[in-house]
């Protein structure tokens, strides 16, 4: 009977701690104001995201949401939005699906946010994208090309922001047609949507047999020889590459190894410089004449308004973190959001912010258009081709718009906004 | 009173106990408790392997990967076929538990014939090779981004406003007792005797007309069998699989988590499977209360847990070999008539 008594002995301690846990927890629910929108009172807005902080595609990654939060205590410290504060938690997920799964739920369940804003990469969010919808929470500015953050039916309150895998595909796809005719292409993606869209457009432009060779790779294997000695091998001239910056630099430092010099051409989510020279460390010279395309203004362009605005909020709010695309992407975003929480007004809820992003219209650092509307929930729909010259990274050539179908890929004639003079947006 | 029956009543009391749990406790509440129920059922059938028939596995990891993918392909097919309802999902979790048993026969059979560092070898071959084979058959695995599961909302007999993460909790907690039950009466058993014969002294087992190959296997199939279980109840929990879910540090973590809650004792999986699901959050919510600067705060997130864990592991075992089971039963009034 003794070893029963222990076993009822330990369900019993099993409930007093799940009790004692409720009872810690029942005093955080925040809220209190007259209207019961969730992560929302008179003085504060509680917004969440999933990042990679650890892990492999950490490389890069884990600035984005500090920057982002830099950004917010800046506009709080000018009075927040509509005299709200906002307040910005992020939880690490490692790049780990599994574990975007807890941290979501934690995030809605029991912090209560009022929405999900930039959660990180293909695999991990597309695993939230059911449990975000059943609870009515609006999912913004997803940071991922994915094509599957634009399905207004089937995820009414889900919006990308980048510009998607297969525009991206296509605009690379473009420069290579009219400027390397001729020359062999192979492609390397990631082994998941970002890798399948980017692909989708790379031969909708070059056509099912202007790809030569083409692989994957997966983030857990840090191995990338077999695909490029398979594209040295087809004797490709040009690679273009769908990665995250930790395999960029890995493509090419193996290329490098096995004195294979082709051409990269690499998404914009790979091809930041600082980020590939610091993975590189005494190899950065590889990065030299590397291709890539971008919608934001780059770190280089030391004259741009947007990134002495954005270097002078990361000196003030950011500890001074070395300054490279992924804060200006995280600051974008920021901005971006802010501008939406003010057309959604001072009556805020969880439809009207989803209404303001949906009746678009938006401009802010960006060089390609925003093209939120009610049917179209993807957000750039354009970039410019970026270069690698003398350590330097720069845009050249016009900017480009398309569409993820068959749609032309044509030039883009809209210049970018200037920020407001105190750098917070207005209504 | 039979013991059968006397582990029927606690089973009934533990399920209503619990009943009234899951209608107290906030929604994210109720994910951790089926969390940790699905856990549950894997540490409970580890600790049947490795406390009573001294069998290690560093893969058990896998064998939950195994039931979990079984049930997403299942529940995805039934989907896709136009065949729902929660009759569907039963099934589903059936086919789970079948396929962990054959990849557990499979494993059981090399293993019977190994000892020691070179069982351990095997096992963890067969952990470190799972998202492999997820990457080589990408077209049914879909590789690191893994499947999706499908899955019923509550049945519409609970309420239209019946909180999803409650009905997953019920599902949960409801494999967990199935298999605290089953696993009560088997270490009870004749099977469970010679389970503890063949760990302590085969030449003896087999002397005394003990199957000692039979026997191993066996309990490799069991506790394979309860893990597939807890790996389809974590599919059905996050609606989705991926390698990343199932990787080595979940197979060494379920380990850890038997041996600090008391290895070879159920109630011991009970502590473990616990501890898994509250010391990651409350390392969060220390760390989340602390002030630290961005950078420090970064490189605790993520790190704190596992070194809140292997701390853990090292105390309990000076502190308390036996484990925190076995702390709790020298704190309890004991009777020196058992063991």
């Amino acid at each position: 009977m003794h070893r029963i008594a222990q076993r009822g002995i330990a369900l019993a301690a099993c409930v007093t701690l799940f009790a004692a846990t409720v009872g810690c927890s029942s005093d955080d629910n925040g809220g209190g104001g007259k209207a019961a929108v969730p992560g929302v009172t008179d003085t504060e807005i509680v917004i969440g995201t999933h990042m990679p902080l650890t892990g492999p595609a950490s490389a890069g990654y884990s600035k984005i949401a500090p920057a982002s939060k830099a950004y917010f205590d800046f506009v709080n410290a000018n009075g927040g939005v509509n005299g709200r504060k906002i307040t910005y938690k992020v939880m690490d997920d490692g790049y780990n699906p599994a574990n975007t799964q807890q941290v979501v739920r934690q995030l809605v369940l029991q912090d209560k946010v009022f929405a999900v804003l930039n959660g990180l990469g293909t695999p991990t969010h597309s695993g939230v994208l059911d449990f975000l919808k059943t609870n009515r929470v609006p999912d913004l500015f997803v940071a991922s090309g994915s094509r599957s953050w634009d399905q207004p039916d089937k995820y009414p309150g889900t919006f990308g922001f980048n510009p998607d895998y297969t525009v991206e595909g296509k605009i690379l796809a473009n420069y290579v047609k009219t400027n390397l005719a001729g020359q062999k292409v192979c492609f390397l993606g990631q082994s998941d949507d970002f890798g399948t869209d980017s692909l989708a457009g790379v031969e909708q432009v070059l056509g099912k047999d202007g790809v030569t060779a083409k692989d994957t790779y997966v983030v857990t294997n840090t191995n990338v020889g077999p695909q490029i000695g398979k594209f040295k091998a087809a004797g490709c001239q040009v690679v273009v590459l769908a990665t995250v910056p930790g395999f960029t630099a890995l493509a090419l430092g193996t290329a490098a190894r096995l004195s294979y010099k082709p051409q990269f051409v690499v998404s914009n989510v790979g091809g930041d410089l600082p980020t590939l020279a610091k993975l590189l460390g005494d190899a950065k010279g590889l990065t030299e004449g590397l291709l890539g395309a971008n919608y934001l203004p780059l770190m280089f362009d030391a004259n741009d308004p947007w990134i002495q605005l954005f270097q002078k909020v990361n000196k003030d709010y950011n500890g001074g973190a070395e300054f490279d695309g992924n804060v200006i992407y995280g600051m974008s975003v920021a901005y971006l959001f802010v501008q939406v929480l003010l057309a959604a007004g001072k009556d805020l809820s969880r439809d009207s912010l989803i209404a303001a992003v949906e009746k678009g219209g938006y401009t802010g650092p960006g060089l390609a258009p925003l093209r939120y509307a009610k049917s179209d929930h993807s957000g750039y729909g354009g970039e410019r081709m970026v270069k690698v010259s003398g350590g330097v990274q720069q845009f050249f050539g016009p900017t480009y718009e398309t569409d993820d179908a068959d749609g032309p890929v044509k030039e883009y004639a809209g210049t970018p906004a200037t920020p407001p003079a105190n750098g917070v947006p207005t209504a | 009173m039979t013991t059968g029956l006397r582990h029927l009543l606690w089973t009934a009391a533990a399920a209503a106990a619990l009943l009234a749990v899951t209608y107290a406790i906030p929604p994210f509440r109720n994910y951790q408790l089926a969390t940790a129920a699905a856990y549950l059922c894997a540490t409970a059938g580890l600790t049947v392997l490795v406390g009573l028939s001294g069998q290690l596995s560093l893969g058990h990891g896998a064998v939950m990967a195994v039931g979990a993918y079984a049930v997403a392909l299942s529940q995805n097919r039934f989907a896709d076929a136009g065949l729902t309802g929660n009759g569907v999902l039963a099934a589903s979790l059936a086919l789970g538990v079948l396929a962990a048993l054959v990849a557990g026969l499979i494993v059981g059979l090399a293993a019977a014939r190994l000892r020691g560092p070179y069982l351990a070898g095997v096992t963890l071959a067969v952990a470190v090779a799972l998202p492999a084979v997820t990457t080589v058959w990408a077209g049914v695995f879909h590789s690191d981004q893994g499947l999706s599961v499908y899955l019923e909302p509550p049945p519409a007999g609970l309420g239209y406003d019946f909180p999803l993460e409650r009905w997953q909790a019920w599902l949960a907690l409801a494999g967990a007792l199935l298999v605290m039950l089953l696993l009560a009466n088997l270490v009870r058993s004749r099977f469970g005797r010679s389970l503890r014969a063949v760990r302590d002294d085969e030449v003896a087992a087999r002397l005394a007309g003990i199957d000692v190959a039979r026997t191993q296997v066996l309990a490799f199939v069991v506790s394979a069998g309860c893990a597939g279980l807890g790996g389809g109840l974590m599919a059905v929990l996050t609606q989705s699989v991926s390698p990343g879910a199932y990787s080595l540090t979940l197979s060494l973590f379920l380990l850890m988590a038997v041996v600090v809650g008391g290895l070879g004792r159920l109630a011991g999986a009970v502590w473990g499977a616990l501890l898994l699901v509250v010391l990651p959050d409350l390392t969060h919510t220390i760390v989340a209360s602390l002030t630290l600067s961005p950078a420090a705060a970064q490189r605790l997130e993520g790190n704190l847990p596992l070194a809140v864990f292997g701390l853990t592991l090292i105390v309990v075992m000076i502190a308390a070999p036996g484990g925190i089971s076995g702390v709790v039963r020298r704190l309890t009034p004991a009777s020196p008539l058992r063991r």
